[in-house]
């Protein structure tokens, strides 16, 4: 079974550690939040301008003056510091954040990805995209292994405007972990019920299978 | 208007000489930490041809969105402009220009603009659209694209408190881009929740020194919430 949006949540939890300062992009990567182990303190950085990024408020906590990066209302954890756009951005370029995870509509063999626009179609922005995979050396991509049509997002080459060029080394999709290195996609786990074969068929750029490919504890 | 004291009364004298064609840099991430009322300003004076820098483009009926109503915006720089239909349309129609550029890169371009920078290399925007037509240059190793300062003819700030003389403080995440701002105006205008007498504010305590600071102004806010999200008692 693929996994549930929850699920990839899950997954990308199992790569906190203890005292990590983390930046999560909208979506998926907002869940994680959601999921971080009891025993370890994570910091979570929202780009407007917030280390310690608490959990949603209640309806009498809702202050106009404190958003996350989605613009959500939000409150501060204890401990939380609020600074300015360009402090937030010497933070995330200067390479201080430990981890980001975000979302992307493709990813190649190369590390490129593409996950701000879609010509013609959808132009939104790139927000903090580009200076997220241009500042940071761990980075987590979720995202679905292919479209609803069973069109491949891991690629030989992406085909929409990039949002970073050879940043990419780690990309969790629903139905697989596989790391990027020398060129090639790694497949190193798999989506538990998830066969190797259906991995094959709906990765279009090279993938490197080990001997074992061991299913994901959740 | 004497001294070092920076309060206006109207909103007409605050945005006084604003002219058509001139290039407004405004604070704010997404609704939050706007200067509501002076963008409420220029949309009655009716100034066009304006080119607004702004990390978004408000939504359909409020913040910058109600000056895309009269078309009164040629060119916006902003990194993040999905909130808004009417901005899509002129945009698809190109009767908009649009400028997109990452956040971190529009805050440095803001913060040299005010702080006497020309450009800068980052790392950011290397191997995309954004570096189309700029200079590249490696530097230990890695590839950079210069990117230039902004400065803007006028610069519309939305503060906290502030004092009689400009010094300014801002509250939570209605920071963001306001400082970098409020640097990089010829013009700089303030609108503020609160104003106290030089001397009330902490020293310590200040965000942004009054010497970046033209005008002053005391509004009253919507502070309207784009998402309002809460959590219910057991999560």
């Amino acid at each position: 079974m693929a996994l549930t949006r929850e699920q990839l949540a899950q997954r990308v939890a199992q790569e906190l550690q203890d005292g990590y300062y983390v930046n999560l992009g909208i979506g998926i990567p907002t869940l994680v939040a959601n999921y971080i182990p009891k025993e370890i303190e994570v910091m979570l950085q929202s780009e407007n301008g917030l280390l310690g990024m608490g959990q949603f408020p209640t309806e009498d906590e809702i202050d106009a003056d404190l958003i996350n990066a989605g613009k959500q209302t939000v409150t501060m954890a204890t401990g939380a510091s609020v600074f300015d756009s360009a402090e937030s951005f010497a933070m995330i370029r200067g390479g201080h954040v430990d981890l980001t995870v975000l979302g992307a509509f493709e990813v190649d063999v190369n590390g490129n990805i593409a996950s701000y626009m879609i010509p013609g179609k959808l132009i939104k922005g790139m927000g903090g995209a580009m200076d997220l995979v241009a500042g940071a050396d761990n980075i987590i991509v979720t995202m679905t292994h292919a479209s609803k049509h069973g069109v491949s997002k891991l690629l030989s080459n992406c085909t929409l405007p990039l949002t970073g060029k050879g940043c990419i080394k780690k990309v969790l999709t629903d139905l697989a972990y596989i790391e990027i290195k020398e060129g090639k996609f790694h497949l190193v786990e798999r989506a538990p019920g998830v066969s190797v074969d259906e991995i094959i068929k709906l990765t279009e750029g090279e993938l490197v299978i080990p001997n074992n490919v061991p299913e994901m504890k959740l | 208007m004497a001294g070092f004291d920076k309060v206006v009364s109207t909103y007409e004298e605050a945005m006084a000489g604003l002219e058509d064609g001139m290039t407004v840099i405004s604070g704010g991430f997404g609704l939050c930490g706007i200067a509501e009322n002076l963008i409420n300003e220029i949309k009655r004076k009716g100034t066009k041809e304006l080119t607004m820098v702004s990390n978004n483009c408000g939504v359909d009926d409020f913040g910058l969105g109600v000056l895309l109503q009269d078309r009164q915006i040629k060119k916006i720089v902003a990194s993040y402009v999905g909130e808004n239909a009417e901005f899509e349309r002129q945009m698809m129609n190109g009767e908009l220009e649009v400028e997109l550029t990452p956040q971190g890169t529009l805050a440095e371009k803001m913060r040299a603009g005010g702080a006497g920078i020309p450009a800068f290399f980052t790392a950011t925007g290397y191997g995309t659209p954004v570096a189309d037509g700029k200079e590249e240059r490696e530097i230990d190793g890695r590839m950079y694209i210069l990117e230039h300062a902004i400065k803007g003819d006028f610069a519309i700030i939305k503060a906290w408190k502030a004092d009689r003389y400009g010094n300014l403080v801002f509250r939570k995440t209605a920071r963001n881009f306001n400082p970098m701002a409020a640097t990089a105006g010829k013009i700089t205008v303030v609108e503020v929740e609160e104003i106290v007498e030089p001397g009330e504010l902490d020293p310590d305590q200040i965000h942004t020194p009054g010497i970046y600071v033209n005008r002053l102004i005391l509004g009253t806010f919507e502070k309207r919430i784009e998402q309002r999200t809460v959590r219910t008692a057991q999560s």
